[in-house]
């Protein structure tokens, strides 16, 4: 792409590895506050190991809430690096470059993040490893008929794919880094790289690998999110067990991926000063892509909730009631605006978009997704479907911390990543041997 | 696979709605016996308190018409029970007798199976459970007291069941109808709860289950309970 081409290649290299070689003490200012609040996370989760779950605001019937809506938003943020960078990967989309690692790097984490949530829901996270399949002398097997070791198997099978995806392209950079820095950094940049010299065999070898991931990542990504969507849509809670669930999580799923995306390559930009190469041009297709999602989530919306309506069934009904009128309202019209009002206004203008309308409607967009997330399961779980047991839930301190720190936890890994590694592929601006 | 052809009880219950009087000794007796963690006005408020057996109540008409209607819901023991096929580690799975049993030391406390649980009857253990003295000198010591991070529900006294199968083995005997009784069968003055075994054709409840008043709770969610709700048609 000509926008690209513009920057020669000693530019590009000052200009992305600048970062690398120079952190200011504004950096460590926002790396400590980082490391307290997730500090303060780990320690309101030791307290909850200590005392039990019920320092956390769970009741009866709602025995699932914020760490399962976290969960899930996480996973559904993981899927920015793949699906973005493999699909613009497979179809030779030119303005991906500077697009693709940031959003790779972000699959990770949040899957690191995803991961660990479910162990922070346990009631006894100690025995956790009892989930996972391996050869013991009580011959105790997990169930696989439980949605939840599919989800288990999937997680853990996006999350090695993923960390490779986000792995291969960064060796050619590795190298180069190596040659140029010192100490401990040049240790660890040369025992990454793989012993890479950049022939033509293992350019050759580095673009199937690529490419082949990509593909593999993509399935892996869909499936990983219809996945999470069965724990819930397995269950025959009233509007939980729903067909769409699948789609409509990965739809989702690449909504609030994007969004995230969008985040964090407007924060890039700006503290990075990385204005030649996150242009415009990027934000205004990455927002037409928001805008494409947002058009999904309400169509899949709407499909959701009139069924329901129509069908007026009475255990589905009492849920759909409480959502659109009742305790949740507030919470379901929020979400609406969100999610969909807000971009579909600022996005669908082509006078409105700009690098701050795409910023201002992802960090909308994320509101409104982990409200989503939070409608589907505590909004379900609290109007079972005996009245008897109807309960509200609150959460606590605990909660809150926790979900605090998930976030927090995103942009220390982000800080230490942007500082360890190039935030975009410095090779893919060179025109050497690849391709 | 066959383990219900050699083994022969197929432990189930009839609620006769009519006799119930919504008294509630049900519930005192099930706290007793099972070492039910304490429930305080407290831990009700907060919606922690356990009840493994429960009146629901059922208002008709408007005040001052009105008509209250009592309905004891404990786990109804399902067949095809809900709560069984989504715990990913077997805490919660159905013995050779048909009941759906708790393995309080295998679950890790995923409460998956509570969400599941169309009767809503299972509880958690948000805390490590403690009773101030003297309570503790009461708790049964047939009973596991379930650590925090687990979760539990009725068993139909299961330390009954097996209690009475081996003294009737010891006696080299089988077991007789009646003999054996959960507590909240036992403790019922209006008589309402039988107990017994639903594959013995001539067992007091195998006979309620197949009266015309019988009916089984949310039948139409396929769960196939084995605690038979009696009413009088309308």
């Amino acid at each position: 792409m000509a926008t690209v081409a513009e920057i020669p290649d000693p530019r590009v290299r000052t200009e992305l590895w600048r970062p690398l070689s120079r952190a200011g003490s504004r950096y460590w200012i926002a790396v400590t506050l980082c490391a307290v609040i997730v500090a303060a996370g780990l320690a309101a989760w030791g307290y909850q190991i200590a005392k039990g779950l019920g320092i956390a605001g769970y009741r009866r019937p709602v025995f699932w809430a914020f760490y399962e809506a976290d969960f899930v938003f996480w996973i559904g943020i993981s899927h920015a690096g793949t699906l973005i960078s493999a699909i613009l990967r497979l179809t030779h989309a030119g303005w991906r470059k500077p697009v693709t690692r940031a959003a790779e790097a972000i699959t990770v984490f949040a899957l690191m993040i995803g991961a660990i949530l479910p162990l922070i829901h346990l009631g006894r996270v100690w025995l956790f490893y009892w989930l996972i399949p391996y050869p013991n002398t009580r011959l105790l097997w997990p169930n696989f008929r439980s949605p939840l070791l599919w989800d288990l198997t999937a997680i853990f099978t996006y999350l090695i794919a993923s960390s490779l995806y986000l792995y291969l392209p960064l060796i050619p950079d590795l190298a180069q880094l190596a040659t140029r820095s010192r100490g401990w950094q040049r240790n660890l940049y040369r025992l990454l790289a793989l012993k890479w010299v950049g022939s033509d065999r293992q350019w050759h070898a580095l673009e199937r690998a690529m490419k082949l991931m990509a593909a593999i990542v993509l399935a892996i990504a869909v499936s990983v999110h219809t996945v999470v969507a069965w724990d819930f849509a397995m269950a025959i809670v009233p509007m939980w067990h729903s067909t769409i669930f699948g789609p409509y999580f990965v739809v989702g799923a690449i909504f609030s991926g994007i969004a995230a995306l969008v985040i964090v390559m407007a924060s890039l930009r700006r503290f990075l000063h990385l204005e030649s190469y996150l242009r415009p041009l990027h934000f205004d297709n990455l927002g037409k892509l928001l805008l494409l999602m947002s058009l999904l989530w309400i169509y899949f919306t709407v499909a959701e909730h009139l069924t329901i309506w129509y069908g007026k069934q009475p255990a589905e009904y009492s849920v759909f009631e409480s959502r659109i009128y009742g305790d949740f309202a507030p919470y379901f019209w929020s979400m609406v605006i969100l999610n969909f009002v807000v971009p579909f206004m600022l996005l669908s203008i082509r006078r409105l978009r700009s690098i701050r309308t795409v910023t201002i409607c992802a960090v909308t967009v994320l509101i409104g997704m982990w409200i989503e997330r939070f409608l589907i399961v505590v909004n379900a779980l609290s109007r079972p479907r005996l009245a008897s047991a109807w309960g509200a839930y609150s959460p606590t301190w605990v909660e809150i911390t926790i979900t605090a720190a998930s976030f927090v936890t995103m942009t220390l890994l982000y800080l230490l990543f942007a500082r360890l590694f190039p935030v975009i592929a410095v090779w893919e601006y060179e025109d050497v041997a690849h391709g | 696979m066959d383990q219900q052809d050699t083994k022969p009880h197929r432990w189930g219950m009839a609620i006769d709605l009519d006799r119930c009087t919504g008294c509630e000794a049900c519930v005192a007796a099930c706290h007793a016996e099972n070492n039910l963690p304490l429930s305080t006005p407290d831990s009700a408020a907060k919606g922690r308190a356990f009840h493994w057996i429960r009146i629901d109540r059922y208002y008709e008409g408007a005040f001052p018409d009105i008509k209250v209607k009592f309905m004891p819901v404990l786990c109804q023991q399902c067949d095809e029970a809900p709560c069984e096929p989504v715990c990913p580690v077997y805490a919660t799975y159905h013995n050779a007798e048909g009941l759906n049993v708790q393995v309080y030391n295998r679950c890790v406390g995923t409460r998956y199976c509570a969400n599941n649980c169309p009767y809503s009857v299972r509880f958690f253990n948000w805390f490590e459970p403690v009773w101030p003295e003297p309570l503790t000198l009461q708790l049964n010591p047939d009973v596991f007291v379930r650590p925090v991070g687990v979760m539990e529900k009725c068993t139909f006294c299961s330390q009954r069941i097996k209690r009475a199968e081996l003294e009737a083995k010891q006696e080299s005997r089988s077991l007789r109808d009646g003999e054996v009784q959960p507590a909240c069968v036992q403790s019922c003055p209006a008589e309402a709860m039988v107990f017994g075994d639903l594959n013995d054709p001539a067992s007091r409840v195998s006979r309620l289950a197949q009266s015309g008043r019988a009916t089984r709770f949310m039948e139409d969610l396929g769960t196939q309970p084995k605690v038979f709700y009696l009413k009088r048609g309308e």
